[in-house]
C-alpha cells in the first residue's frame, strides 16, 4: 500500500525534476538579464551612482561646503598644476568638486526617486480607475490627461518655485505632480486589455469584488511596465531638476546639485571649461544609465523579448 | 466626421478653460501675493495699497471673471514692470519664439526621419546600432549643458582651433567665413544656428524612435509583400508605401514637439540671449510679474490644445479608424 499511493513528498520531487528538465520562467528571465549587455551596464553605473550618493559623508574627500579662496579653480588631476588632492579641482569658491559631485549625486537620486514614486502613485490611480472602471470615469481621467499634457512643465515649475521660495520638499511634489501622466496613459491602456481577458471575467464570475481583482489581478500584471515607465520618469526628473537648479529657481546655493554647479561655473567657462563639463557629463551618465536599465528591464521582462 | 469634430473640439474647449484657471491661480497659491510684491520690509498700508492698486483684495472668482472676459477680448492686462500691455508684448516676442520652436522642429524632422527609417531598413545592422546611440545620448543630454557645449565649441574653441595646421576660422565657404558663431543675441540667423541645434537635438530621439517603429511594422506587413512581390522598384515601395504609412503618429509626435518646443525654449533663450517669449516668461517669472506669466502660461497651453486638435482632425482626416472608434 505504502507503494502504490505516491506521497506528497514525491510528487514534489517529480516536479522539482521536470523544472531541471524545463527551466521556469523566472530562471529564463534571470538568464536574459545576464546576456543583456545595457541591463547590466545600466545597473552597474546606478549602483556606482548610488554608492557615491547614499555614502557621500564618508566617502567624499572634503567637506562639500568648505570655501578656501587661496586655492580656488585649482587645476583637475590632469591639468598642468592638479594634484590628487582635488581630483576633479575646486571651483570658484575653492571647493572640492568631486565632494560636490558625490552629495549631488544624492540630492539628484533623492529628489528623482521620490518624485518618480509620488508620479507614479498618481498615474497608477488614474491610469487603473479609467481603463477599469471605463464610462465616466475614464472620461474624467482623459481629460485630467490632456489638461496635465497642455500645461507647459518648466514654465509651471519655475512659476511655483518663484512664489513660494522653493524648499527641496516642494520642488519634489512639484515635479512629481507634473510628470504622473506617462504613467497614467500606459497603465490606462493596459488595464483596458486585461479587462478583456478570461482571467478578469473569472475571477469576476467567482464573485470576486473589484478591490480585490485590481490588487491581486490587475496591478501584479502591470509591475514590470511600471517600473519601466518609472525609470523613463526618473531620468526626465533629473533633466528637469538639472534645469530649474541651473535657471536659478531649483536647488538654492550653497547646497551641492549638478545644475547649480553648471551654472555657478559658467562665469569662468571660457577658461575653466572642466567646471561646466564634468557636472553636465554626471547628469548625463546617470540618465543614459537609468534609461538603459529601463529599457534592460522592458526587454528582459516582455514576452517579445523572449525570443 | 462632423460628430467625431464637435466631440474633440468640446474636450478642447474644456481643457483649454481648466488650464486658464490653473493658469491663473499659479501665482496666487501662495495666498497672498501682494505681500510678495510689496517685498520684504514693506508695512501693512503699502501691501493694502498695492493689493487695492492691482485689483488683489477683490475675491478671486471675480478676479478671474474680470481677467478672461478681458482675454478673450485680447487684453491681457498690463505688466507690473513695464506698464506695456501684455498682448502686445507677448505678439513682440513671438517671432523670435516660433522662428526657433520652427526651425528646430524641421531640423529635427530632417535627421530623425531617414535615420528612422534607415534603421528600419537595416535593422539589428552599425546603422540601425548607431541611431540607437544617436537617439540615447540625445536623451540624456540636459539642454543647458549642450548650449553651453556648443558656445565653448564655437565661440572659443573653433576660433583658435588648428586641425592639420589648418586654422579652422579661416575656412571659408563661398566665400563666407567661418569665422565662429555669435553666442547671444538674434540679430541674423547666424545667432538661430546654436540654439536650434540645441533644441534640435532635444526632440530628435523620439521622433527617430518612433519612425524606426513605425517602418519596422509597415516593412513586416502584407500589403509591402505584395508590393515587392509585384516587382516595384524598392525605393518606391519604402517612400511611396512604407513611410506614408509611417507618418501617421509622426505628424502626431510633431504638433506634441512643436507645444513642447515653445514652451520649452526657456532655457535655450535665456542661455543664448534670445529676446523671445521663453526669455520673457524667464524674466516675468522672476520678478512676478503676475499678468505676464498667467498669460503666458496659458497663451502656451492653448496653442499645444489647438496643435493637438488640428493634428487629431487631420489623423482623422486620413485614418477612417480614428474617428470611427
Amino acid at each position: 500500500m505504502t507503494q502504490t499511493a505516491p506521497s506528497p513528498a514525491d510528487n514534489q520531487r517529480t516536479a522539482g525534476e521536470f523544472e531541471t528538465l524545463a527551466p521556469s520562467p523566472r530562471e529564463l528571465m534571470k538568464r536574459r538579464a545576464r546576456n543583456h549587455p545595457g541591463l547590466i551596464i545600466g545597473m552597474g553605473l546606478i549602483l556606482m551612482f548610488c554608492i557615491a550618493g547614499i555614502f557621500a559623508p564618508w566617502l567624499a574627500p572634503h567637506d562639500p561646503y568648505d570655501q578656501n579662496l587661496a586655492n580656488r579653480l585649482a587645476d583637475p588631476v590632469w591639468g598642468p598644476k592638479g594634484s590628487w588632492e582635488h581630483i576633479f579641482g575646486t571651483d570658484a569658491l575653492g571647493r572640492d568638486v568631486l565632494s560636490r559631485l558625490m552629495y549631488g549625486a544624492r540630492l539628484s537620486l533623492l529628489i528623482s526617486f521620490t518624485a518618480a514614486v509620488i508620479a507614479g502613485v498618481i498615474g497608477v490611480v488614474l491610469g487603473i480607475a479609467g481603463g477599469y472602471f471605463g464610462g465616466r470615469v475614464d472620461a474624467v481621467v482623459v481629460y485630467l490627461i490632456n489638461v496635465k499634457l497642455a500645461l507647459p512643465v518648466i514654465l509651471v515649475a519655475l512659476s511655483i518655485a518663484a512664489i513660494t521660495g522653493g524648499s527641496i520638499l516642494i520642488l519634489i511634489l512639484t515635479l512629481g505632480f507634473l510628470t504622473w501622466d506617462r504613467y497614467a496613459v500606459v497603465v490606462r491602456s493596459l488595464t483596458q486589455q486585461m479587462r478583456e481577458q478570461e482571467f478578469i471575467l473569472a475571477s469576476l464570475s467567482a464573485g470576486a469584488t473589484h478591490t480585490r481583482i485590481i490588487f491581486r489581478d490587475i496591478l501584479p500584471n502591470l509591475i514590470n511596465q511600471i517600473i519601466v515607465v518609472a525609470s523613463l520618469d526618473m531620468a526626465i526628473i533629473i533633466l528637469i531638476e538639472a534645469a530649474l537648479s541651473f535657471l536659478g529657481l531649483g536647488v538654492r546655493p550653497p547646497t551641492p546639485s549638478w545644475g547649480l554647479m553648471v551654472s555657478e561655473a559658467r562665469s569662468v567657462m571660457f577658461f575653466k571649461p572642466h567646471l561646466i563639463m564634468i557636472p553636465g557629463l554626471a547628469i548625463f551618465l546617470l540618465v543614459i544609465a537609468i534609461n538603459m536599465a529601463g529599457d534592460g528591464v522592458r526587454d528582459v521582462t516582455s514576452p517579445e523579448g523572449r525570443s | 466626421m462632423a460628430n467625431f469634430f464637435v466631440r474633440r473640439l468640446m474636450i478642447a474647449l474644456l481643457v483649454a478653460f481648466t488650464v486658464s484657471v490653473i493658469g491663473f491661480s499659479l501665482l496666487r497659491l501662495s495666498g497672498d501675493l501682494a505681500s510678495i510684491l510689496a517685498g520684504e520690509n514693506a508695512t501693512t498700508e503699502d501691501i493694502e495699497r498695492i493689493s487695492k492698486a492691482y485689483g488683489l483684495d477683490r475675491p478671486w472668482i471675480v478676479q478671474y471673471w474680470d481677467w478672461i472676459t478681458k482675454a478673450l477680448r485680447g487684453d491681457l492686462g498690463h505688466s507690473l514692470f513695464t506698464h506695456e500691455p501684455v498682448t502686445e508684448l507677448i505678439l513682440n516676442r513671438i517671432g523670435v519664439t516660433a522662428t526657433l520652436a520652427f526651425s528646430s522642429l524641421l531640423f529635427g524632422l530632417a535627421i530623425a526621419i531617414p535615420l528612422g527609417v534607415l534603421a528600419a531598413v537595416k535593422p539589428n545592422t552599425w546603422i540601425d546600432r548607431s541611431a540607437l546611440f544617436v537617439s540615447v545620448s540625445g536623451q540624456a543630454t540636459p539642454n543647458f549643458w549642450m548650449a553651453l557645449m556648443l558656445i565653448y565649441a564655437f565661440g572659443v574653441w573653433w576660433r583658435q582651433a588648428i586641425v592639420f595646421g589648418v586654422k579652422l576660422s579661416e575656412i571659408s565657404i563661398f566665400g563666407f567665413q567661418l569665422t565662429g558663431l555669435p553666442i547671444s543675441g538674434s540679430a541674423t540667423w547666424l545667432h538661430f544656428v546654436m540654439p536650434v541645434l540645441t533644441l534640435g537635438t532635444s526632440i530628435m530621439p523620439s521622433i527617430m524612435r518612433l519612425t524606426r517603429t513605425g517602418m519596422l511594422d509597415v516593412l513586416s506587413s502584407d500589403y509591402i509583400r505584395t508590393a515587392r512581390a509585384k516587382g516595384l522598384p524598392s525605393r518606391s515601395v519604402l517612400f511611396k508605401h512604407a513611410l506614408r504609412n509611417a507618418i501617421l503618429p509622426i505628424v502626431s509626435l510633431a504638433a506634441v514637439q512643436l507645444g513642447f518646443l515653445l514652451g520649452g525654449s526657456v532655457i535655450v533663450e535665456s542661455i543664448f540671449a534670445l529676446n523671445g517669449l521663453g526669455y520673457l516668461a524667464f524674466q516675468s517669472i522672476t520678478r512676478i510679474d503676475f499678468p505676464v506669466v498667467q498669460s503666458i502660461l496659458v497663451f502656451l497651453a492653448c496653442t499645444y490644445i489647438l496643435l493637438t486638435l488640428i493634428s487629431d482632425l487631420i489623423n482623422a482626416k486620413l485614418d477612417p479608424r480614428v474617428r470611427l472608434s
